[in-house]
């Protein structure tokens, strides 16, 4: 922080030297170039009749939305069952997977730092950059259309969440508590079952819950690529135009999501 | 710990103290799985069947095919990336005021409330849906799917900008208050610097989800990578797909690599 002689004789205080601010400004130019280069090339094929045209087609598209059609809700009672299904189901089947996962990814627990950690490492990144509703995609292309499509996608993209958070944890246990353990003469199983899976329990149930949470949101919209659950009806009507049905479809999502986030919340309380 | 010198085993205390709860809660279990595996309605014949194709897509990923498609994934990439740049640089400058105004202890109740509804509704649905209303708006291509991106980005960066704004240290703000400070020399003397590493931090985060997110919608019209990945599933090129999705894995990772020191520097 210098201090910088005026031209009147006094002295003033800066927060940067000149240097510095020239190397802030410049940074900043070059920040506001790449997002303009950024915009030029994304709006190359851009035709800007239809987005200046976008007030008028919000205002229809409101138009046509209400009112409501509430008479499709008793055809969504079937889907929004095996929306939490899809979900419930998936974070099962994404706990059972990611846990092993998490206990190789671990360099408390791994068996190996050189072969194991890295491979469940790669899992566990390959699982989580890949979005739920493209592991939907392939999967519907690979074993049809249906809610176990959606229950796998689920489960692949809840592996490394799962995994990553839970690896984490373990590697933060507190490692007197484990020599105790082995001071017992503990096996390893052993270790771990005294040693780390109390330590861990309660971050894991939390875990578990708040990815619950997460899956039923992004079960709803699985169905827009086939995978079952209220994403298909919703598709159906899009395609259909029906917008009536649309916004029953939004409320009956919006609807489900706050009930799944309310009783995380409730369950998460209660855990911690 | 119920051990005694009679030779009992110890057993560790169960995870739910309560033995009805416990008693109830795997009850509910077993009839919830019960009734959800008795309703799951698969086609096992045409599960047995994609289980080839399966094979041949894992295949793929060993032998992945870059030069076919190139122009395609090339032309997808770079909408992609620049959609992220623009909506994570549009989004965060939209949701410093959202933010501020979402701070209970700087804001009025009016602009609190409206700040807040604006949160929430940003953050109800989730993106794919935002991007079929835009699309319909702004027409097919990547404008639409900028705009859904930076619509998510106000909701989640204004709302932990708010939560942080409401939890910054008040002596502090005193203190630069006590000099004789106005309120834009408070904002900028006592309330920035204590939000500002934690804000650019989650920028930067968000950046990484924004680019995951791009890979989506184009599924819907939005543009960028999605809608190639999406053609290339339907044409049954496994090769072209596992390229684009090793792509997608190699630059989440280098922007989370990146983003992990970024956030160390700041910290």
């Amino acid at each position: 922080m210098p201090i910088i002689p005026l031209p009147s004789g006094h002295l003033a205080w800066r927060r940067y030297t000149p240097r510095a601010v020239l190397l802030r400004w410049f940074g900043w130019l070059l920040g506001v170039l790449l997002v303009v280069q950024c915009w030029e090339i994304m709006n190359a094929d851009t035709i800007w009749e239809f987005v200046y045209d976008a007030p008028t087609q919000a205002g229809d598209l409101l138009g046509r939305m209400w009112p409501p059609r509430w008479s499709v809700l008793e055809k969504l009672w079937w889907p929004l069952w095996d929306t939490l299904n899809m979900a419930t189901l998936g974070t099962a089947l994404g706990v059972v997977l990611g846990v092993p996962v998490a206990f190789l990814a671990a360099r408390t627990t791994t068996p190996s730092l050189a072969i194991a950690r890295p491979i469940a490492l790669l899992i566990i990144v390959s699982s989580r950059s890949i979005n739920s509703l493209i592991w939907a995609l392939l999967l519907v292309t690979v074993m049809g259309p249906g809610v176990l499509a959606g229950i796998i996608a689920i489960a692949l993209r809840s592996i490394g969440f799962i995994g990553k958070l839970l690896y984490e944890a373990l590697e933060e246990t507190d490692p007197k508590q484990i020599e105790a353990i082995a001071a017992t003469g503990a096996s390893g199983p052993q270790r771990i079952a005294y040693g780390f899976v109390p330590q861990i329990m309660p971050t894991f149930a939390g875990i578990s819950v708040y990815r619950w949470d997460i899956n039923i949101r992004e079960s709803t919209v699985l169905g827009l690529v086939g995978a079952g659950g209220i994403g298909l009806q919703l598709n159906a009507s899009v395609s259909r135009l029906a917008w009536p049905e649309v916004t029953v479809m939004f409320i009956a999502i919006l609807c489900t999501v706050a009930v799944s986030e309310w009783v995380s919340a409730r369950v998460r309380a209660a855990i911690i | 710990m119920s051990a005694t010198a009679t030779g009992r085993r110890w057993r560790p205390p169960p995870f739910i103290a309560n033995p009805w709860l416990r008693l109830a809660l795997y009850g509910g279990v077993a009839l919830y799985l019960a009734l959800a595996l008795g309703t799951l309605q698969v086609n096992w014949g045409r599960v047995a069947e994609g289980l080839v194709r399966g094979w041949a897509f894992i295949a793929a990923f060993g032998n992945p095919d870059f030069t076919s498609r190139w122009a395609e994934i090339q032309e997808g990439m770079i909408e992609s990336l620049t959609m992220t740049v623009v909506s994570t640089v549009l989004g965060v400058a939209l949701s410093l005021p959202v933010g501020l105004g979402a701070a209970r202890n700087l804001a009025p109740l009016p602009v609190y409330l409206v700040c807040r509804f604006i949160i929430a509704a940003s953050r109800s649905f989730p993106e794919i849906i935002v991007a079929i209303l835009f699309v319909k708006m702004f027409g097919f291509g990547p404008l639409a799917g900028m705009v859904t991106l930076a619509f998510a980005t106000i909701g989640f960066m204004a709302k932990l900008l708010a939560e942080d704004l409401e939890d910054i240290d008040e002596a502090q703000v005193e203190a630069i208050r006590a000099t004789g400070a106005s309120w834009p020399q408070m904002m900028v003397y006592a309330v920035q610097p204590q939000v500002l590493p934690r804000f650019i931090g989650l920028s930067v985060y968000r950046l990484d989800i924004n680019f995951r997110e791009s890979a989506v919608i184009g599924i819907v019209g939005a543009g960028g990578i999605g809608a190639t990945l999406n053609t290339s599933f339907d044409r049954y090129e496994f090769g072209t797909s596992a390229a684009i999705l090793i792509l997608i894995i190699a630059i989440v990772m280098a922007a989370e690599y990146s983003s992990g020191i970024i956030r160390k520097r700041l910290q």
